[in-house]
């Protein structure tokens, strides 16, 4: 079971990583990109066949390591690789 | 199994190299055999074209403990030190991916620092980039720099200093050359042998991976069109790896545990088998299902060639093994018995048990080709000499030239990038970045080491000969301002395709007038690197021999600075000003031009001028002292004010000059050599002149310092008067200004 | 008295602390590996500047999880001195031993260079040495030095007066071309409420020798040698 989490800045922290991208594309041309947030992405590879429980450890890892609730906030979602 | 000729030129081989191979084995190679001996035979890591060269350098002294051949060379800095350093190029990869190409590059000479045994303590480096006013050229200059800084900052080693020159042939042809230095214990010195049968081979560090394969042969090529295809060829680094990896290794070596150890670096398991065993007079056999690896179904041959980095190949001591691996595991890494040292003097590869490759050893190090290319003396060289400044029209006013040349890039302030460099971890760095050598002390003793690396590419794209030599002088004279005493030198030579004559005999002239230079100031190279196929589509960079020097301050305390000190304090020139505008960045910033002579180097005038400085910094009577390169005087002047608050009013002797009407421009701007300008206190200055007088160097007082203006004047005549505000802001907003509008994504 | 100067994989100026404390000052010092469980008897606990686990993840994210840091929250709780230098501040803060956290420098560039702070607050362990409003002179080396709290945390930071150093000018003034990487309120150390926790950006390690450029980060080790001696800030064992 794979789990993918995505880590995100709360919208009120400024990001100049973003805002330096930003400014890059609009240099490049890419007028029509109004602002950027950069983020991080996280792919855990679960021993687990239980959606639930693939939700939950991703949860926890999110909680305790991956995610610094000071300044981020994140979304999890699970990617059911035997079904498909 | 014949090779097919496709698969010969895709490694890089000839076929008279092919022959050869087949000689050697006696036999037709496998195609692993025939990767391990592309890569070995490249030019990158045998040196084939270069080294009947080299091998007339001057490598010998009382202080050398290791000259060339070895992972870094070393010399004997007393209290039972060495200072062990080198330069190393990771130009190819830089153009294809800067950030990580000029990081791995920084990795790479770390580690052949610490293979040593000794702890590195500082970083300079020597970059060179197209003009800033080329996005692309910007985009690499950022990715370089940050790159740098990147690897440096994490593994914790101060970046201490350097230069960055910028020309058009640089363009697609970045040059990015690192310099590391550490301190050992001389005795502890360990190098990077393989001996006694049974030995055990240890591998240790990060996993192999496919990065990097045929890194080695891509540095030994031109780049073209399908230059971006070879984009995987890039490794990237892991400086918190490395810098496990260093703490680990230095302590596993105070154990005495080791015979040999070596970096893996260009090449990889490949070079640092063949080399240690060669080396030791012994052979190496390892199993490589045995290699820890990070991707599935490597072959023998990709694990063998693979450039992984942060990865260290080592010879245990019979029954210490277990002692070794602990130390590793302390530090979380994992040390793995991959194979043992033999009698054959054969590289032997085996795969599970089955022998996939047996080479001997020599054939890939001692026995490789060595070639004696042809040279010829390029057509450019009589015509590009030729200057006519008088065909050149009416000059500008000296101020306009002024304002122009510190502005100009080559010159302006590089503080936009030695700010993203920690210079001052391991508190040990005595004299800030942004102008001349760097210097840090060495603690447990009263000692500092002054670097500096350098070279005037124009010079030796006019003359190598000439060029090379003032390369020479540039690097110990920087040195000696700060009041080191040369001790060692290593080079790294940049050059284009040696398989047109014209660049050979750049090459080869450009050793020779280094060579001669080390001789007359005593100098001795310690080791160092050759990067050449610097050519994108037949145009080659600049040739650009870069000379790192080191030096020794006896009394850490009596360490000279490049700006003045004081107000009061009074200034006084060392050396004599010519008519000397060839190759000047004042031709190439004001009239586009490389041309011309370099200036007239005599060694034995330089020699003194070294003396000089030198004694003047352990007596204490030298306050500051700046030396006169690019730009010339007038440049030279304004950085020993700038970041001071202190202005400065001299007069200055004219310049003799032939062509009427340049007289002004020739005193303010030519580029003569063994020029300094220092300034002492007042009342000093009849101690400074005898000492010259008595080294037979020209000296004169020229003016004092103070005020909040930049006045020189010729002959009583009034020809520069400039706010320092300004001169100051101009050169430190220069490089910034270029990346302002522009944010380029590192 | 006895600093204890912790070591992660990656600490980078764990020497330098190491050597100021005593070369300089003339103290004993050690070296306490991350994975140790024991102070040593320690009177005060640095955690060093440098790149623990390679910044990766986030600076200090990892740190914060070995086994030596439930020692230095103990000796913490107990009231023993503690200083964050850099990364270790960066430690402290994803440890929720100090509030907030940190974010890339607002030039997204790593940064070296000498900045000037202003000592705040002299009733910390580490800067009862100081004069209230002392301007210091010390280096910077960061890529992620970017203060950051939710406002209602500076908010009770500035009213608890545990700001304790802020980037100003030399007059001591909070002006934004003082502030050299975007922190919310030029906020460059703070501390927490017990007051015997610090963590500070800046290093006064490489400043408490003037051939190195300044000698203003004594003041920081000479406060706690101070405190430590006349008992004000010593941890109940």
């Amino acid at each position: 079971m794979r789990a993918r989490v995505f880590v995100t800045l709360k919208p009120s922290v400024f990001d100049p990583q973003g805002k330096t991208v930003t400014d890059a594309l609009h240099t490049l041309g890419f007028a029509a990109v109004r602002d950027v947030r950069q983020g991080k992405y996280f792919e855990l590879d679960l021993d687990t066949r239980s959606v639930d429980d693939a939700r939950r450890l991703a949860a926890e890892a999110a909680d305790k390591l991956l995610s610094n609730p000071v300044i981020e906030s994140y979304r999890i979602e699970i990617v059911d690789e035997v079904i498909a | 199994m014949t090779i097919a000729p496709d698969v010969l030129e895709r490694h890089g081989l000839k076929a008279d190299e092919y022959q050869r191979i087949v000689d050697a084995l006696k036999r037709e190679p496998t195609l692993t055999e025939l990767g391990i001996f592309s890569v070995m035979w490249s030019e990158h890591c045998s040196y084939k074209s270069s080294r009947v060269h080299l091998r007339t350098l001057p490598t010998t002294g009382p202080r050398v403990l290791q000259g060339p051949g070895e992972n870094a060379g070393a010399v004997d800095i007393g209290d039972g030190l060495a200072a062990v350093f080198k330069i190393e190029s990771h130009n190819h990869p830089s153009f294809i991916e800067p950030y990580q190409g000029a990081a791995t590059g920084v990795g790479g000479i770390i580690r052949d620092i610490f293979t040593m045994g000794a702890r590195p303590i500082a970083l300079l480096n020597s970059l060179r980039f197209g003009p800033l006013d080329d996005p692309l050229v910007r985009r690499t200059f950022a990715g370089v720099v940050a790159g740098i800084a990147g690897y440096g900052n994490s593994i914790g080693i101060p970046t201490v200093g350097g230069e960055v020159g910028f020309d058009e042939s640089y363009t697609g042809n970045p040059l990015v050359n690192v310099f590391c230095l550490g301190i050992a214990n001389a005795v502890d010195i360990i190098k990077g042998v393989a001996s006694g049968a049974g030995n055990a081979v240890y591998y240790v560090g990060a996993k192999t991976g496919r990065d990097g394969i045929h890194g080695a042969t891509m540095a030994s090529a031109e780049f073209d069109e399908k230059s971006a295809e070879k984009r995987p060829a890039v490794q990237v680094g892991d400086p918190f790896m490395e810098k496990l990896l260093l703490e680990a290794c230095l302590e596993v070596m105070k154990t005495d545990a080791l015979i040999g150890i070596q970096d893996m670096g260009a090449a990889g398991l490949t070079c640092s088998t063949s080399e240690m065993g060669s080396r030791g007079g012994a052979g190496v056999e390892i199993d490589v299902s045995l290699v820890p690896q990070r991707e599935s179904g490597m072959t023998p041959y990709e694990i063998m060639l693979s450039e992984s980095q942060e990865r260290m190949l080592m010879v245990v001591k019979c029954g210490r093994e277990a002692e070794v691996e602990q130390v590793f595991e302390k530090w979380d890494l994992h040390a793995v018995r991959v194979g043992e040292v033999t009698t054959d003097g054969k590289l032997r590869v085996k795969n599970r048990g089955e022998v996939v490759a047996e080479i001997p050893n020599g054939a890939l190090t001692d026995e490789a080709p060595v070639y004696r290319r042809p040279m010829a003396e390029p057509v450019y060289i009589k015509e590009v000499q030729q200057l006519s400044l008088a065909s050149l029209g009416t000059p500008a006013a000296p101020a306009e030239i002024f304002r122009r040349l510190l502005a100009s890039p080559t010159i302006a302030s590089k503080r936009w990038v030695y700010r993203q460099y920690d210079h001052m971890v391991r508190t040990n760095t005595l004299v800030m970045p942004g102008m001349g050598a760097g210097v840090v002390r060495v603690k447990g003793t009263n000692r500092a080491l002054a670097m500096s690396v350098d070279c005037n590419s124009r010079f030796v794209y006019l003359d190598p000969f000439a060029g090379a030599q003032l390369a020479v002088a540039e690097a110990a004279r920087n040195v000696a301002c700060a009041g080191g005493v040369p001790i060692g030198a290593t080079n790294c030579l940049n050059f284009g395709n040696p398989e047109r004559p014209e660049i050979m005999w750049q090459f080869a002239k450009a050793v020779e007038g280094m060579g001669a230079a080390c001789r007359a100031l005593d100098i001795p190279i310690t080791g160092g690197n050759v990067s050449l196929y610097n050519e994108t589509d037949g145009r080659a960079v600049l040739p650009t021999p870069v000379l790192g020097v080191v030096g020794l301050i006896d009394e850490a305390d009596k360490v000279v600075r490049r700006a003045f000190q004081g107000a009061g304090d009074v200034v006084i020139m060392l050396g004599e000003t010519r008519e000397e505008l060839g190759g000047s960045e004042y031709l190439k910033v004001m009239h586009g031009l490389i041309r011309g002579v370099p200036p007239v180097l005599d060694l034995a005038r330089e020699a003194a001028l070294h003396r000089v400085l030198i004694d003047g910094a352990s007596t204490g009577v030298i306050r500051s002292a700046q030396d006169c390169s690019e730009g010339g005087f007038a440049a030279t002047l304004a950085e020993c004010c700038i970041g001071t608050g202190l202005g400065v009013d001299v007069e200055m002797p004219g310049a003799a000059c032939a062509t009427p009407g340049l007289g002004d421009i020739a005193t303010l701007f030519s580029e003569s050599a063994s020029r300094v300008v220092v300034s002492v206190a007042a009342g000093r200055e009849a101690d400074l002149l005898a000492l010259a007088a008595r080294q037979g160097v020209p000296a004169r007082r020229i003016g004092i310092v103070g005020g909040a203006r930049i006045r020189v004047s010729i002959d009583r005549r009034r020809v520069l008067d400039e706010p320092l505000s300004e001169a100051e802001h101009t050169w430190t907003t220069a490089i910034e200004r270029f990346f302002e509008s522009a944010r380029a994504i590192a | 008295m006895k600093f204890a100067v912790v070591v992660f994989p990656g600490s980078n100026c764990d020497h330098d602390a190491h050597y100021a404390a005593t070369h300089v000052l003339g103290q004993q010092a050690e070296y306490v590996w991350h994975k140790d469980t024991s102070l040593g008897n320690a009177d005060v606990v640095i955690l060093p500047g440098g790149f623990a686990h390679g910044d990766y993840l986030r600076t200090g994210a990892i740190a914060r999880f070995s086994p030596v840091m439930a020692e230095v929250r103990r000796f913490a709780d107990a009231g023993g001195p503690v200083l964050g230098i850099c990364n270790g501040f960066q430690v402290l803060l994803e440890a929720g031993l100090l509030p907030g956290a940190m974010l890339r420098n607002r030039s997204v560039r790593f940064q070296c260079e000498h900045v000037l702070i202003k000592t705040e607050q002299t009733d910390t362990p580490f800067t009862l040495a100081c004069r209230p409003g002392q301007v210091l002179r010390i280096p910077i080396a960061h890529g992620e030095g970017n203060y950051y709290a939710e406002p209602d945390v500076v908010a009770r930071l500035e009213k608890n007066r545990q700001v304790v150093f802020r980037y100003t000018n030399a007059e001591g003034v909070q002006t934004e071309g003082a502030n050299p990487n975007g922190s919310v309120g030029n906020i460059a150390g703070l501390c927490n409420e017990r007051r015997n926790v610090v963590g500070l950006m800046p290093h006064p390690e490489r400043a408490c020798e003037l051939a190195l450029g300044s000698s203003d980060g004594l003041v920081l080790f000479d406060s706690v040698v101070r405190a430590v001696t006349q008992g004000a800030f010593a941890a109940a064992r």
